[in-house]
């Protein structure tokens, strides 16, 4: 009986795959140092974009809509028939996010945004996405088993009868939703109720809780 | 193109995972690649070449790498076709920082490009166009996905493809991606939010669950059905 070697076998892909962080880290300063010479940028350009990102673009700005939309029936009105005009009522747009839709969860429909083919998302309101929206699992399953990925992953538990929507951001439209008001804010302003308003409730895998205490 | 970027429904990839917390940027390089965005499509690659460039990544890198290797991938890749930057160079400059980290880069100062930027980030730059063209569908229209396997860049998913919906919503004319990523003209399109039920997707019990998936396709994605 003759053996098969167990070394040796040639790789099924080419490539040199997984470089480290100081790789990569090299590799974007040797492309910066490139861009930089040839007039494409400047470093101050990334610092200034960066911050903008960091400090002033985020998900409280939707969440200011979102409460603007609890506390003013007119508001919500036209931020269902035409989110970018509504935004821009408050201040907020920009880039990906020329062209938004918001739709509005209820007590018989979840709304819920993904995108499938890369990691399309409404910056201006939600800023930019975490990780776990950009990467494969989410991306694979959210279609194909949304009940499924939002109470095992995100641990919400929707009742059997509500109608759950993907909304795949597949073309230049961006999606987000708005979501439930919760019971026992009666009494809050619409500052505060900002404040109660999660990312995770405008993408669509949570809801915005209750008031603690 | 049939890429690794088209996930909708593939199995087998795990546990979202998502943690309480995460950070805009994890890394110093995350934050520059992403900063590279603007100025890539001034340097001339448009968005739907970007994301070509990202689908054609090789799967176990595209797999395995993190989502601005991705950015890093399409920008240096799309300087590089268009000749802008030498590949050559890109490797030896590489080598320079792996070998000094520290090494700083060209002090250069262009306060008005700054601001060139800083204005499309906040003002946005839509692909929506005026278009003559009447939209051949209607919401309420009985919809299915042409069977297309372009090799080239495309916005109809693998999954859809073949499955019958209903329209939805008609939006105006936006620029067609597959044309548009080979510099073969914008050619804008009517697209359309077309409703289909999990069932028409995933087979007779919608793969176990009740659902609705809505996807924005453009018009040559689509036949009457």
């Amino acid at each position: 009986m003759t053996t098969t070697p167990q070394t040796g076998s040639p790789p099924p892909v080419a490539g040199r795959f997984a470089a480290s962080d100081a790789e990569v880290a090299a590799r974007v300063k040797a492309l910066e140092s490139l861009m930089i010479e040839k007039g494409m940028m400047t470093e101050q350009a990334v610092d200034r974009i960066a911050e903008l990102y960091e400090r002033e673009v985020g998900p409280h700005n939707g969440a200011r809509i979102v409460a603007r939309a609890w506390t003013d029936p007119e508001f919500k009105q036209r931020l269902l028939e035409d989110a970018t005009s509504a935004c821009a009522e408050l201040g907020i747009g920009g880039a990906q996010g020329e062209d938004m839709v918001v739709v509005e969860n209820t007590d018989d429909v979840h709304n819920a945004i993904v995108c499938t083919l890369c990691s399309c998302y409404p910056w201006p309101t939600l800023g930019l996405p975490p990780n776990w929206y950009k990467y494969p699992a989410y991306r694979a399953r959210m279609v194909k088993e949304p009940r499924a990925v939002l109470s095992d992953e995100f641990k919400l538990n929707l009742p059997d009868d509500q109608e759950i929507r993907i909304w795949d951001t597949s073309a230049e439209v961006r999606y987000w939703v708005l979501p439930q008001r919760p019971p026992g804010t009666e009494g809050l302003s619409e500052e505060e109720l900002a404040v109660l308003v999660t990312r995770d409730s405008m993408i669509g895998v949570g809801v915005v809780p209750e008031p603690k205490g | 193109m049939n890429g690794v970027h088209d996930l909708g429904g593939l199995d087998g990839l795990g546990a979202v995972d998502p943690p309480p917390e995460e950070p805009v940027f994890y890394s110093e390089w995350e934050k520059r690649v992403f900063a590279m965005f603007v100025p890539a499509l001034s340097a001339g690659i448009n968005l739907d070449q970007f994301r070509h460039g990202i689908e054609r990544m090789h799967p176990v890198e595209y797999l395995a790498g993190r989502y601005y290797e991705h950015w890093l991938h399409t920008i240096e890749g799309g300087l590089v076709e268009r000749g802008i930057i030498d590949e050559q160079e890109l490797e030896e400059r590489t080598r320079h920082f792996l070998e000094n980290p520290d090494a700083p880069l060209p002090e250069v100062e262009n306060a008005e490009q700054t601001d060139a930027f800083l204005q499309v980030y906040k003002a946005g730059a839509s692909t929506r166009r005026e278009s003559d063209t009447e939209p051949r569908f209607a919401a309420g229209d009985q919809v299915r996905v042409v069977n297309i396997n372009p090799t080239g860049h495309t916005r109809s998913a693998r999954y859809l493809r073949g499955k019958t919906g209903v329209v939805e919503r008609v939006y105006e004319a936006f620029v067609f991606p597959d044309t548009n990523a080979r510099d073969e003209g914008e050619n804008p399109e009517p697209v359309y939010s077309v409703r289909f039920d999990a069932a028409e997707v995933w087979g007779a019990d919608g793969g176990g669950e009740r659902h609705t998936i809505y996807f924005d396709l453009w018009e040559p994605y689509l036949e009457s059905a």
